[in-house]
């Protein structure tokens, strides 16, 4: 399990023990898992009550699966700690949290002024993803 | 016109800022090369043969007066002096530096343009009908319905990493003028039974080294479920098309492995899902767009006839202008294919798409002065002026013809696509734009005779000069280490969009030139009465073709 880097809300890092997605399905303890890239989120939805965290890898940055995957777990209503992990950069930041992530843990460590920058990006968004809260610009227009 | 407003402008104001950022580390050091890979090209920004090339969008195709003179001035400030139009109707530089970059970002930020997504595994620049707005056969403007989709792909945070990259077209014409079907997604705007718009969706369309045809998904979705409807599309392909393979990742492979109906299925469940979240923008948004897009102040009553007596402006009007929706108007485009007759009485070619820094602000001048200030981009790179009085065009041809920009031969055998090809392309096989040179210099004398011929050459099979919807197609192949031809006939992007097949052995670079030409030999002498040598083709196979070109 990969401790994060970044936390984008408040309180501490989820820390129960994370199993593989075959694992969660056999071990009805479980209260942690994490979701390869290939691995389809929906089986989760029936047991979202009882999950703490999830953690999503990111094996190479190129592969942005898992951004469905968060966005996926947030609509159906997931409270818990949505964690990405693996071959993070600083430029998916805010990609990320408009998908749903509250925590970030990169293989390497970012730079804490670069993060700062980053999450400083956008003044608004285009979409609304629904999951991140923000009003798009769309509804800002339209005084909605 | 789509006009920004303030939120539009932060968008790409903060693009300009972030890129400044990160070029300034990778200038320091700090961002290895690559780490920057990904956030350069998510700005348009390649490394090619010998130096950066830099993409810059031109989000449907539509650019201002204004615009078209920045586009001018940057390939003055930043290139050697030229600007190159691509078959997505965008423009390229072919020469820029690295520090320079953040500094032209800005220079097209301050007219409203930018260089965003131009290419990456990302939704690219959305393209369109180049006579939208002007055509005689829409059902409506597409450009608004391109806009929204424009807003709703920029930095759209699920779809940044796609397994490849993502094209769309809008149109709203049976005429397809922009190769709807051969794009990931391809939308055409139609009015349902109860006379409401909606919008067609084909999906799993493209070139590369399968092409194919995209097929019909949903034969309507209404205007207010159009972005969930596209998103539902995307989640699909982003959670299920491959990533295993770069040649097998384009949605097209997804639709095909997984079936229509199959793909389909997915794609309606996650639509009912999406429905459910409040995702789209409302009409009023929509009506908001379009408001830009109201057609310019047509003048009424004006003479619908041209004083056609003079005989090389006669051709021009013939062979580069379109009839227009409004009365005593023209669509007329401007060849980016120039033919040159020397003193020698030799024609040479020029290369295709391409325009000097001053070429491009006299069209811009042209289009202020001629056409509310309007230009288009095609995909055939020619540059379109929308709204032309027909009182007009002798003045406009006479301009045209100073600047060297007054060639007539729209959609003729050397009005060729062609891509960058090993000039400048690191992934090319053979060189592209010299063999174009060489096909037009050798066709222009019959060029006129042998009449509508779209002939589009690509320098390796990823296929970005078209050659599977020419008429005739050139690919350039690599035998052996030595650059070889292949000839493809039957191609097609029309409403009737096929696909073009081999013709048989590759040529060397002279064997090429020889072939089309006996090609459009045959044709000619086998032509019946109104055929195009499409048509010729159609009606008589290849077998014929093949036994005139080897025999
Ligand atoms: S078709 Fe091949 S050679 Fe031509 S521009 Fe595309 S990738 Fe380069």
């Amino acid at each position: 399990m990969a401790d994060p880097q970044i936390l984008l809300r408040d309180g501490p890092a989820a820390t129960a023990p994370t199993v593989s997605l075959d694992a969660f399905a056999a071990d009805t303890n479980a209260t942690a898992v994490v979701i390869q890239p290939g691995e389809d989120a929906r089986v989760l939805l029936a047991h979202l009550d009882r999950l703490a965290l999830v953690e999503v890898t990111f094996p190479a940055f190129t592969d942005g699966r898992g951004f469905s995957t968060a966005r996926i777990l947030r609509e159906a209503g997931y409270k818990g700690e949505l964690r990405a992990s693996g071959d993070i950069g600083v430029d998916m930041l805010t990609h990320l949290q408009r998908c749903g992530f509250d925590a970030i843990a990169p293989k390497d460590v970012l730079d804490a002024d670069q993060i700062k920058t980053a999450l400083a990006t956008w003044p608004q968004v285009y979409q609304a993803t629904v999951v991140d809260g923000r009003k798009p610009i769309w509804a800002l227009r339209h005084g909605q | 016109m789509y006009l920004y407003d303030q939120y539009d402008q932060a968008m790409v104001d903060a693009r300009v800022a972030e890129f400044r950022d990160q070029t300034r580390r990778r200038i320091e050091g700090t961002l290895s090369e690559e780490k920057f890979r990904p956030l350069r090209l998510q700005n348009g920004l390649y490394l090619q043969l010998h130096a950066y090339m830099l993409r810059v969008a031109v989000p449907y195709g539509t650019l201002s007066g204004a615009q078209m003179k920045m586009l001018g001035d940057i390939a003055d400030k930043y290139d050697r002096g030229y600007g190159h139009f691509t078959t997505r109707q965008n423009i390229q530089y072919n020469w820029i530096k690295l520090e320079d970059t953040p500094d032209l970002l800005a220079d097209l930020a301050s007219v409203e343009m930018h260089a965003i997504q131009t290419s990456g595994n990302c939704i690219r620049n959305i393209s369109s009908d180049q006579y939208a707005g002007a055509a005689t056969d829409e059902l409506i403007d597409p450009r608004p319905y391109a806009e929204l989709l424009r807003q709703w792909s920029s930095f759209h945070p699920e779809f940044l990493a796609l397994p490849r990259k993502f094209k769309i077209c809008v149109i709203a014409s049976e005429t397809d003028r922009a190769a709807m079907r051969l794009h990931d997604i391809g939308i055409r705007i139609v009015k349902n039974d109860a006379g409401e718009i909606g919008c067609a969706f084909y999906v799993g369309g493209g070139m590369g080294r399968t092409p194919i045809i995209a097929p019909l998904v949903k034969e309507f979705v209404p205007l207010d479920q159009l972005i969930t409807y596209s998103e539902a599309c995307l989640r699909v392909y982003n959670r299920y098309g491959r990533r295993d393979n770069k040649y097998k990742a384009r949605i097209k492979i997804l639709v095909h492995e997984l079936g229509l109906e199959e793909y389909r299925r997915q794609v309606e469940e996650e639509f009912a899902h999406l429905q459910t979240l409040a995702i789209e923008p409302p009409l009023a948004e929509l009506e908001r767009i379009k408001t830009y897009f109201a057609d310019p102040a047509f003048e009424t009553g004006l003479p619908d006839e041209i004083d056609l007596s003079n005989a090389n402006f006669a051709k021009w009007v013939k062979a580069n202008t379109a009839p227009h929706k409004a009365a005593g108007y023209a669509i007329a485009t401007i060849s980016l294919k120039a033919l040159t007759r020397q003193e020698d009485g030799s024609v040479k070619a020029g290369i295709p798409g391409d325009a000097t820094g001053e070429q491009i602000r006299v069209m811009a001048d042209l289009a202020k002065r001629y056409s509310f200030d309007e230009l288009r981009v095609t995909h055939t790179q020619n540059i379109v002026l929308p709204h032309v009085r027909k009182a007009d065009l002798f003045a406009l041809w006479q301009a045209l013809v100073a600047a060297e920009l007054a060639t007539p031969n729209l959609d003729d055998v050397t009005d060729i696509i062609a891509c960058p090809g090993l000039d400048y392309c690191t992934l090319a096989n053979a060189r592209s734009i010299p063999v174009a040179q060489k096909v037009a210099e050798r066709m222009a004398p019959k060029a006129e005779e042998i009449g509508e011929l779209k002939l589009k050459i690509s320098g390796c099979i990823n296929a970005c000069g078209h050659h599977h919807a020419g008429h005739i197609g050139i690919l350039g192949v690599d035998r052996k280490g030595v650059e070889n031809y292949q000839l493809l006939l039957g191609g097609c992007e029309g409403a009737d969009t096929s696909l073009a097949s081999i013709v048989g052995p590759g040529f060397n670079e002279d064997g090429i030139v020889d072939a089309v030409e006996k090609a459009t030999n045959f044709y000619l002498a086998q032509r019946q009465e109104g055929e195009r040598f499409l048509d010729t083709y159609r009606r008589l196979g290849m077998a014929p073709f093949k036994e005139a070109i080897y025999g």
